[in-house]
């Protein structure tokens, strides 16, 4: 199956490709302009919305600050309501902790929610291994899994794909899975989601357990949160005996009242709507005279590269995420590249500063992520909790060149420069020198005004592919330090 | 070493840099956003309520609590419904006109039974009117989380204005988060073909609400 990110090519390379494919760009052009306008619209209905941005970046910053402390405070309060809590180092524990815990249940199929993090670990190729089937119940990754093919988005993870395909796809792939196709379906989006949802109706009927993740966890009630709009999140949360969430530990809010935050600015942020459809909350499972849903409820809290990412002080701001993927629709190389360049189950720019700290910068795909940007910052404007994606970005840049202390697996260890950066290496240390010798700086830039007429307009050896797509910037006649000095007579202390 | 320890140590490790003196929750956290957007009286909110319902594709009736068995009986033979699902805590007034034939909620019914419910009438605990949310949380008017959710119809009575409230921040002060909770924003809706909208998908794909007052 194509769904594996091993021996992914570099983003460059992924990236040339998917440009050059007509169809996904139209398809993700039509798609990210769509989403991007809606959007606007809906957070300009709402006035306080730069209050709601800062208090859901204090929540989340001030939670990741003390993380220990929520973390026991959630145990506690989910075992108080009857759940298990069990406790993940990496993807490997968390999908056995899955699989075992299906297997007691004695069945041999789960019905599963949209979820990130059972994307990242590989849950679903880890059940498939071990005679379990998992079938996914949101429309977008139902037609995923049915092409045998990889999300694009977090969002809408079959963005790529139009109307014309996913008809093809469920014709072809139905009967394989459960329920075929109906006679003559037409690529209508009203009879394909039809379609789907006779599809996948007979599975939740029957199906005995359930695996999620999780939008929220409060670690004051134990509650935790699924925010989704077609139904089958509901269904895989109330109807099966079993339920499993794995969920990243960075989910965790402190207080119940937090969640006024999130549900105000996750929904505008994603779906562009004033509230999604549904959003259920569960705290354990309620005791048998008023049974409602699972009976049984495991909590599976997945590390998975979180601490390392906690770990490193710039980078920290990256777990503030939920997962809206505002900034994907925002983002012009994601418009272009689609979602598959990137190698990970996170896309776009939040990927790209969150994949290399999750997986350390080790591989050549990940290693290029901090590359697959333009800088402009949009992403950053969208963030609802202010993720300074754009700062993130230069900071990985300087890892994956010059190297240094890291955070992997809970162990620092020493990162060696990346091979292939040498011209920038020396061109960041020339920089460095310039900057900590001001009198060299001073004479460089003036030098460099008088003779701005010589300036050729490309790059001459390497850099000539660089410039051969750019102007490079004009020299301004005079340096600033050499204007400021001119025209303000030193004030405010230039020296 | 467990995997609890292990992560429990590995983000202490982490934050060695956050001082000991960090502020607390509560200063921690800016609370500078509204609890209501814009000023409105009781009935321009009740209003909203009907218009952001609307506005996701919910149907909206209004009546009288007097008016509410006829109510409840004409949307359901409009709709062709035989079979209707009443929580055990419902007013069995509110069905006392009704034609359909009533079925109850056994917690030994299997969700296939559920599957041939035509329609399912129930209370909310709260409404949201600034998002068009209807809250559930699973009282005897309202049943369980799955009766709402596998028949195809859904008729939802407000009591307005008493159950309604302007803002979602409202709306967490008269929730208890223990209860089992759902909110209802419209009729079940995908947007993951092409992100065109369509309603209905897993959950029920018509919702109707009505708005009821003394």
């Amino acid at each position: 199956m194509s769904g594996t990110y091993l021996g992914m090519p570099a983003f460059p390379k992924a990236a040339h490709e998917a440009v050059g494919n007509q169809t996904l760009r139209g398809n993700l052009r039509h798609a990210t302009h769509t989403i991007r306008g809606k959007r606007a619209k809906a957070v300009s209905e709402v006035s306080d919305w730069a209050e709601l941005r800062e208090a859901g970046k204090r929540i989340k910053d001030h939670t990741l600050r003390h993380l220990d402390r929520y973390l026991v405070q959630l145990e506690e309060s989910v075992t108080a309501a009857g759940g298990t809590v069990h406790w993940a180092a990496d993807a490997d524990e968390a999908n056995r902790i899955v699989t075992e815990l299906v297997k007691e249940t004695g069945e041999s199929e789960v019905v599963k929610v949209k979820s990130m993090a059972t994307q990242e670990i590989g849950l679903n190729e880890a059940l498939e291994a071990e005679g379990i089937r998992a079938y996914e119940t949101d429309l977008a990754e139902l037609i995923v899994q049915l092409g045998k093919d990889r999300p694009s988005h977090i969002l809408v993870p079959a963005i790529h794909r139009n109307r014309g395909e996913i008809r093809d796809i469920f014709e072809r792939e139905m009967s394989e899975w459960g329920r075929p196709a109906p006679e003559g379906l037409t690529d209508t989006p009203a009879e394909l989601a039809e379609a789907a949802r006779l599809h996948l109706r007979e599975k939740f009927l029957r199906a005995k357990v359930g695996v999620s993740g999780a939008n929220f966890m409060v670690a004051e009630t134990g509650t935790l949160v699924v925010v989704e709009s077609e139904g089958n999140g509901r269904m895989c949360l109330t109807l099966p005996e079993t339920l499993i969430s794995v969920v990243g530990i960075e989910k965790i809010v402190p207080t119940w009242r937090d969640l006024e935050v999130f549900l105000q600015t996750l929904p505008r942020s994603s779906t562009a709507e004033r509230m999604n459809p549904y959003t259920s909350m569960w705290t354990g499972t309620t005791d048998s005279e008023t049974a409602d849903g699972p009976r049984t409820f495991h909590l599976v809290l997945l590390d998975n590269g979180r601490t390392d990412t906690l770990a490193d002080e710039v980078g920290r701001q990256a777990l503030r995420c939920i997962r809206c993927s505002a900034c994907l629709n925002v983002c012009p190389v994601y418009e272009r590249a689609g979602g598959h360049a990137y190698g990970s189950v996170y896309p776009g720019p939040i990927g790209a500063i969150l994949s290399p700290q999750l997986r350390g910068t080790g591989s050549e795909i990940d290693a290029s992520l901090p590359y697959a940007s333009s800088l402009c910052g949009a992403c950053y404007e969208v963030c609802p909790v202010a993720i300074d994606i754009p700062e993130v970005l230069v900071h990985l840049r300087e890892r994956v060149v010059e190297g240094g202390p890291v955070t992997r697996e809970g162990n620092k260890v020493v990162l060696k420069p990346a091979k292939g950066h040498a011209a920038e290496r020396a061109a960041m240390r020339a920089a460095r020198w310039a900057f900590s010798h001001p009198g060299a700086l001073r004479t460089g830039q003036r030098l460099a005004s008088r003779t701005r007429r010589l300036h050729p307009r490309t790059l001459p050896g390497p850099g000539s592919a660089w410039s051969g797509t750019r102007d490079l910037p004009a020299v301004p006649a005079e340096p600033f330090r050499d204007w400021w000095q001119r025209t303000q007579g030193g004030k405010g202390g230039a020296k | 070493m467990n995997d609890r320890e292990r992560i429990l140590g590995r983000v202490r490790r982490a934050l060695a840099d956050v001082p000991h003196d960090d502020p607390p929750y509560e200063q921690a956290v800016s609370r500078d956003y509204l609890t209501e957007h814009g000023e409105r009286g009781v009935e321009e909110t009740v209003e909203l309520l009907a218009e952001n319902l609307a506005d996701y594709r919910a149907i909206v009736h209004r009546c009288t609590a007097a008016d509410l068995p006829a109510t409840i009986a004409g949307m359901l033979t409009a709709r062709g419904s035989k079979t209707v699902l009443a929580p055990p805590g419902l007013d069995p007034a509110w069905l006392a006109a009704a034609g359909a034939e009533q079925v109850a909620d056994r917690a030994e019914s299997t969700p296939h039974e559920l599957d041939r419910v035509d329609s399912v009438v129930t209370a909310c605990a709260v409404a949201v009117a600034e998002t068009g949310t209807l809250v559930l949380d699973g009282g005897p008017d309202q049943g369980r989380r799955r009766v709402t959710l596998v028949p195809d119809h859904h008729i939802c009575v407000v009591r307005v204005p008493d159950q309604v409230v302007s803002s979602v921040p409202q709306a967490l002060t008269r929730l208890t988060p223990t209860r089992p909770l759902t909110w209802i924003s419209g009729p079940s809706a995908t947007s993951d073909i092409e992100l065109d909208r369509v309603e209905g998908v897993h959950g029920p794909r018509t919702l109707e609400v009505v708005l009821v007052s003394d």
